[in-house]
């Protein structure tokens, strides 16, 4: 092109232009997320509770971090939380996905239904479901005499995770069941016609055929509720607030109880930060793992 | 799709009465979402003294639909301050993320195949998406207080960032469907960056703007934990917060508890009821791009 020289000074007084406005963002966004993160670095160094005057203690919190026994249940306990919460919603939002793409009567609705739980909040329905397990639950059991309803779910150790998992499931399965949906409509039908000369059927067509041309929407969604779980919050302030006996205390809620109000600001600083390493950690290994597939997209 | 499409994918004989199977099990499987919003209707609606130990009395029809638990949770819980609070989260937040987020996807899409600094920017902010909110919640109270803004205007200011960077790889990866050619065009013709951007790239961006406003907007009005740190002491309620800080007026009356729960998740219903597919439409966009 003849102008060329011309274009490249207007693209230069250009590139100032864009400088000059890419430059508040990157202020705006190091003020309120990258100070944060290294202030709470720097917090996780002291002894600070929360209020007064406060000294460097150097490593002794991150040290602290690995034998204190409360921190160790909450990182059980949401590990433990995630994983389970990632198999059983996907799973289950996988074979609901697949019955809603098929004919059916009223699919629209359906689907419209079972989306639902995504849009609520999950603070309102941790409180309504804590309703249905302390009182719903428990009356049917006495009626239909079944012994393990009779008594709360929520009020035991053994089985108060397990609610948080339901609700938790049930407000998940609707996201992952709409995103496995929009994946199967991308499997063209003469996929199935090819597989169907070749007699493919039941569940070996859904292995061979449906699922590996599926597999980024799987590792989207694996990757979605793993996040999510591992950051629950709302549903165990509105369903057990980190009990029985601090049972099902998630990451958050032990740095949002004890930093916040228990006078454990610098500790649980610390604990916020190694939190951030896990959690960059782990991304980084399901994008290693799942991100060669993904590119298919 | 008709129902020839269907005969492909179905296999041969029997389909349809395979189909009608999933439809009655997907149709009981309905319950499982419709079970507690009935529930949470009907307690709503009933009075104290009608709420027996058994199933039927909590979830029995009331002896009378009246609206008064409704009239007593909005009065208890300020409800249209808690709502008037929770749309000016959103609204503001949604529209700040449109303008400005728009904006610097614009800004660093358009120039990170030619500039560097702009490639390191868009990463930069981009990983910002791996830090969880609850590990710079405790330094942000700190420094929101600091700064005099541990009110509503700091809390919409943390969502605009807290949000920029899901936000700006979706502006920034949909720059790639609008032609250069247009604003080069515009750009001949003596139209500013500004003015460019303005009439010509922002308008073309509208599908990304919906993704973008239905995400935040839903992220926005169920968020708790943000305004719970950010404005505690404070008396300013947003509409799930509202539940939170006034479960201890609700005590043991289950029915004020529950219509004010009903409140709190009215507005979102309705909104999906209205918007149902530019809902799933932006959440599935979101979360596929």
């Amino acid at each position: 092109m003849g102008n060329e020289g011309k274009r490249d000074k207007l693209w230069t007084k250009n590139d100032k232009i864009f400088l000059g406005m890419l430059i508040p963002v990157l202020i705006l966004f190091f003020l309120f997320n990258t100070l944060p993160l290294l202030k709470g670095f720097y917090y996780g160094l002291t002894n600070y509770k929360g209020y007064g005057d406060f000294d460097i203690v150097g490593l002794r919190n991150f040290k602290d971090l690995f034998t204190d026994l409360r921190v160790g249940k909450s990182y059980l306990f949401t590990f433990k939380y995630a994983v389970v919460m990632t198999i059983a919603v996907n799973i289950i939002s996988l074979i609901l996905a697949l019955g809603l793409n098929r004919e059916i009567r009223g699919k629209s609705a359906l689907r419209g239904i079972y989306f639902v739980p995504n849009i609520l909040g999950g603070l309102v329905v941790g409180y309504i479901f804590s309703f249905v397990f302390t009182y719903i639950l428990p009356a049917v059991g006495e009626a239909t005499g079944i012994g393990f309803l009779q008594n709360s779910m929520l009020a035991s150790t053994k089985t108060a995770w397990i609610a948080i998992v339901i609700v938790g499931a049930w407000q998940g399965i609707a996201m992952n069941t709409i995103i496995y949906i929009s994946g199967l409509q991308t499997v063209p039908a003469e996929v199935y016609e090819a597989g169907m000369i070749d007699g493919v059927s039941g569940w070996k067509k859904f292995w061979s055929l449906t699922f590996p041309l599926i597999l980024p929407f799987f590792s989207i969604n694996l990757v979605l509720c793993m996040k999510n779980a591992l950051m629950v919050f709302d549903q165990i302030m509105s369903l057990t607030k980190g009990g029985p006996s601090q049972s099902t205390e998630s990451i958050s809620y032990l740095i949002y109880n004890n930093g916040m109000s228990g006078g454990q600001f610098g500790f649980q600083s610390a604990n916020a930060f190694v939190f951030f390493i896990v959690i960059v950690v782990i991304s980084f290994l399901q994008m290693k793992f799942l991100g060669g597939k993904e590119e298919q997209l | 799709m008709g129902k020839k499409g269907s005969k492909g994918s179905e296999g041969a004989v029997g389909g349809k009465a395979v189909n009608n199977v999933i439809n009655v099990l997907l149709a009981i499987g309905c319950l499982t979402i419709l079970f507690p919003i009935y529930m949470t209707v009907i307690i709503a609606f009933k009075k104290p003294s009608e709420m027996t130990n058994d199933v039927a009395g909590a979830l029995g029809f009331p002896a009378s639909w009246s609206f008064s638990n409704f009239a007593e949770a909005m009065r208890v819980t300020d409800f249209w301050r808690s709502l008037g609070n929770s749309l000016l989260l959103t609204g503001a937040t949604v529209i700040i993320c449109i303008l400005l987020h728009s904006l610097a996807g614009y800004v660093i899409g358009r120039k990170m195949a030619k500039l560097k600094l702009f490639k390191v920017s868009y990463f930069y902010i981009v990983s910002g998406m791996f830090v969880p909110f609850a590990v710079l919640m405790m330094p942000l109270v700190k420094q929101t207080s600091q700064m005099g803004i541990a009110n509503r205007f700091g809390v919409i200011v943390l969502y605009v960032v807290f949000f920029m960077p899901m936000n700006i790889m979706l502006y920034s990866g949909y720059l790639k469907n609008i032609p250069l050619a247009l604003e080069e065009a515009a750009c001949v013709d003596g139209a500013s960056i500004w003015q460019t951007y303005w009439k010509i790239i922002f308008p073309n961006m509208k599908p990304m703007h919906a993704t973008v406003a239905v995400l935040t907007a839903m992220s926005t009005w169920n968020d708790v934990m943000t305004p719970l740190v950010i404005m505690s002491g404070s008396d300013v309620n947003t509409l799930p917060l509202a539940q939170l800080n006034f479960q201890s007026q609700f005590g043991t009356n289950y029915n004020l508890a529950f219509a004010s729960y009903l409140l709190a998740l009215l507005p979102i219903l309705i909104f999906y009821i209205v918007c149902q597919k530019q809902i799933i439409n932006g959440v599935v966009n979101g979360a596929v791009k």
